[in-house]
């Protein structure tokens, strides 16, 4: 459980914000973001935890490199083949996946000193991690800044100013610095849980 | 005689809210009313500190007396600009009754603003066990005076939570917060609602909800006809209509004069500083004239000063910058300050038209940058004495 709440990859360990912010902004590109970077990470920590005794330490940054993006790239190919608006709004967030410091940082704090499952498992859990803080921002994001989820509409149309009624989209949302304010106040209730106190730096 | 009487009360009903009592857990709410009634006989111990013997509440309260002719005024012209948009000139000539229409119409504003930011504070108070600060009563006067009046109320409502849960508990509630949370809330919904809070349909009551104007009157500010045609706004210049104020623009901004009766209380008082007020006018005078020096387009060859009459310059340089928790602590600091806020706002107006009044986010911006000028200021000034102490070691 780790992963998903006490040593959550984005509102603990603080990686891999960029994306976080960048991607949000409605549901649907929140969650295949979410499926990219699991299944990277997953598979990732597997092909380096199978490989740890054959790399020789001083060229395994390298190695790694070559099988995250080897990975990302299949992935991008998947994203395009088959939900190719998605992949288009995505843009050039799948292909920085390999930048994504989550990887980098389970393969060479985990995937390098424990065996394959354990090391699968891991991946998984991390980007499962990364990935709910990613559909907890675009949900607010999209809710509040385009009245919609999934991109269907929930607020309905006669609500609006234009059309006669009381309500506006919140423009603020679709802006990355509000989903940064969002994250601080995910972070901030996070840490106010009481078996999260000893998150609670000094 | 009415005094000791409250005294009485206040006494009676006391032992319950005591800590450990049975309403204890209302001390705060119960400690912020007696000691708004009263001088509380502790002094502040930490979060904002005005460098004097007042107390945080009187100083307070002097900001609060220092905004009620600006507020008086904007209530009037709130009033005058929408009988003269919908052409109605004996009503617009009949003071009081503008007055009492803007009364009515401003009035929801602040009772919002007032009670959606205390509720907070108090919540806020109550569950950690501060005492129930002062600061909001000036925050929430100022917000609706920088709003637009057709703003919707719950735009208020969601922006003054916004400022003051992000702006400021966040960091710790009054004294701590790096931003002035009016600015704060104001910048939210300029960000979040853009459409209601600019172009030429907000800033006169009764318009966006389907009115129409009548032929020939521009609802616009004169800074924003200064963003979309700036000769024509030029050529029409009615200076003196700037400075006593009967120009359409956020409610408490327009008039000059009675800001400066506000900034005359705040200064005999000694609320504000001074040297931040000075130096926002003198930093907007500047820019003003070296955009004069380059010229080219018809903004940049506007006369200087016509910068600190229009828009919320000066109401910003009086009410805004001097917020003695976001400004500068040092006197140098001060200056240096005041002189960016004012400058980089007349750039802001100049070079984008796309925000016609860059004096809000000029004065968030340098509020971020004040505790670097005066670490630096500081910096300087321990170097120097250092130099002076060795020197004298040497003699």
């Amino acid at each position: 459980m780790g992963p998903l709440s006490k040593g959550n990859p984005v509102i603990v360990q603080i990686l891999g914000i960029c994306s976080a912010l960048a991607v949000t902004a409605q549901l649907k590109p929140a969650f295949v973001m979410m499926a990219s970077v699991t299944v990277v990470t997953a598979f990732a920590n597997l092909i380096m935890s199978l490989l740890r005794k054959g790399v020789p330490g001083r060229i395994r940054i390298i190695v790694q490199l070559v099988v995250i993006a080897f990975l990302v790239i299949l992935v991008d190919q998947v994203l395009k083949a088959y939900v190719y608006d998605v992949s288009k709004q995505l843009s050039v967030y799948v292909g920085l996946i390999i930048t994504n410091c989550i990887l980098m940082g389970r393969v060479e704090a985990f995937a390098l000193g424990h065996k394959p499952w354990p090391s699968f498992v891991d991946g998984l859990a991390n980007g499962v991690g990364y990935g709910l803080i990613l559909l907890m921002l675009g949900f607010v994001r999209e809710l509040l800044g385009s009245g919609s989820l999934w991109g269907f509409r929930v607020i309905p149309e006669a609500w609006y100013i234009q059309n006669g009624g009381f309500y506006a989209n919140n423009g603020l949302m679709m802006l990355p610095p509000m989903a940064l304010i969002l994250v601080g106040i995910i972070i901030w209730v996070h840490r106010s849980a009481k078996s999260n106190k000893d998150l609670i730096e000094k | 005689m009415i005094s000791k009487l409250l005294r009485d009360i206040v006494d009676r009903v006391k032992p319950p809210f005591e800590p450990g009592g049975k309403l204890g857990f209302l001390h705060s709410t119960f400690d912020a009313f007696e000691t708004f009634l009263f001088a509380p006989n502790t002094v502040t111990k930490k979060g904002a500190h005005i460098r004097d013997a007042v107390d945080l509440k009187r100083t307070v309260f002097m900001v609060v007396i220092a905004l009620v002719p600006a507020l008086l005024f904007g209530m009037y012209n709130t009033g005058l600009q929408h009988f003269r948009a919908i052409g109605d000139v004996a009503a617009a000539a009949d003071v009081l009754g503008c007055w009492w229409y803007g009364f009515v119409r401003v009035l929801p504003l602040i009772l919002v603003s007032y009670i959606v930011g205390l509720g907070i504070e108090f919540a806020f108070a109550q569950k950690r066990g501060h005492e129930v600060n002062e600061g909001y009563l000036v925050t929430g006067l100022l917000i609706p005076m920088i709003m637009p009046i057709d703003v919707p109320l719950w735009m208020v409502a969601v922006a003054v939570a916004f400022a003051v849960i992000i702006g400021k508990e966040v960091f710790g509630g009054t004294g701590m917060n790096i931003f002035n949370p009016a600015l704060l809330a104001r910048a939210f919904v300029f960000f979040a609602y853009t459409p209601f809070i600019s172009g030429d349909k907000v800033w006169v009551r009764g318009v966006t909800k389907g009115g129409e104007y009548l032929d020939g009157f521009s609802g616009a500010t004169p800074l924003t006809q200064l963003g979309e045609n700036a000769s024509d706004m030029l050529a029409g210049a009615d200076v003196w209509s700037w400075i006593v104020g009967t120009i359409p623009g956020s409610i408490g901004e327009t008039s000059v004069i009675a800001i400066l009766i506000g900034a005359a209380i705040l200064l005999y008082t000694g609320v504000a500083s001074w040297r931040v007020m000075l130096s926002v006018f003198a930093g907007g005078l500047v820019m003003g004239l070296l955009f004069n020096a380059i010229g080219g387009t018809p903004v940049m060859d506007m006369p200087a000063y016509y910068h600190l009459l229009l828009g919320g310059f000066a109401f910003g340089a009086v009410f805004m910058a001097t917020d003695p928790v976001t400004a500068a602590q040092t006197n140098v600091g001060k200056v240096i300050v005041g002189f960016m806020i004012g400058a980089i706002a007349v750039l802001i107006r100049v070079v984008n038209p796309g925000y016609p009044e860059g004096m809000m986010l000029s004065i968030l911006f340098m509020n971020a940058l004040a505790p670097l000028v005066d670490h630096f200021v500081v910096a300087a000034n321990v170097r120097r004495r250092t130099k002076v102490a060795k020197v004298k070691t040497v003699k």
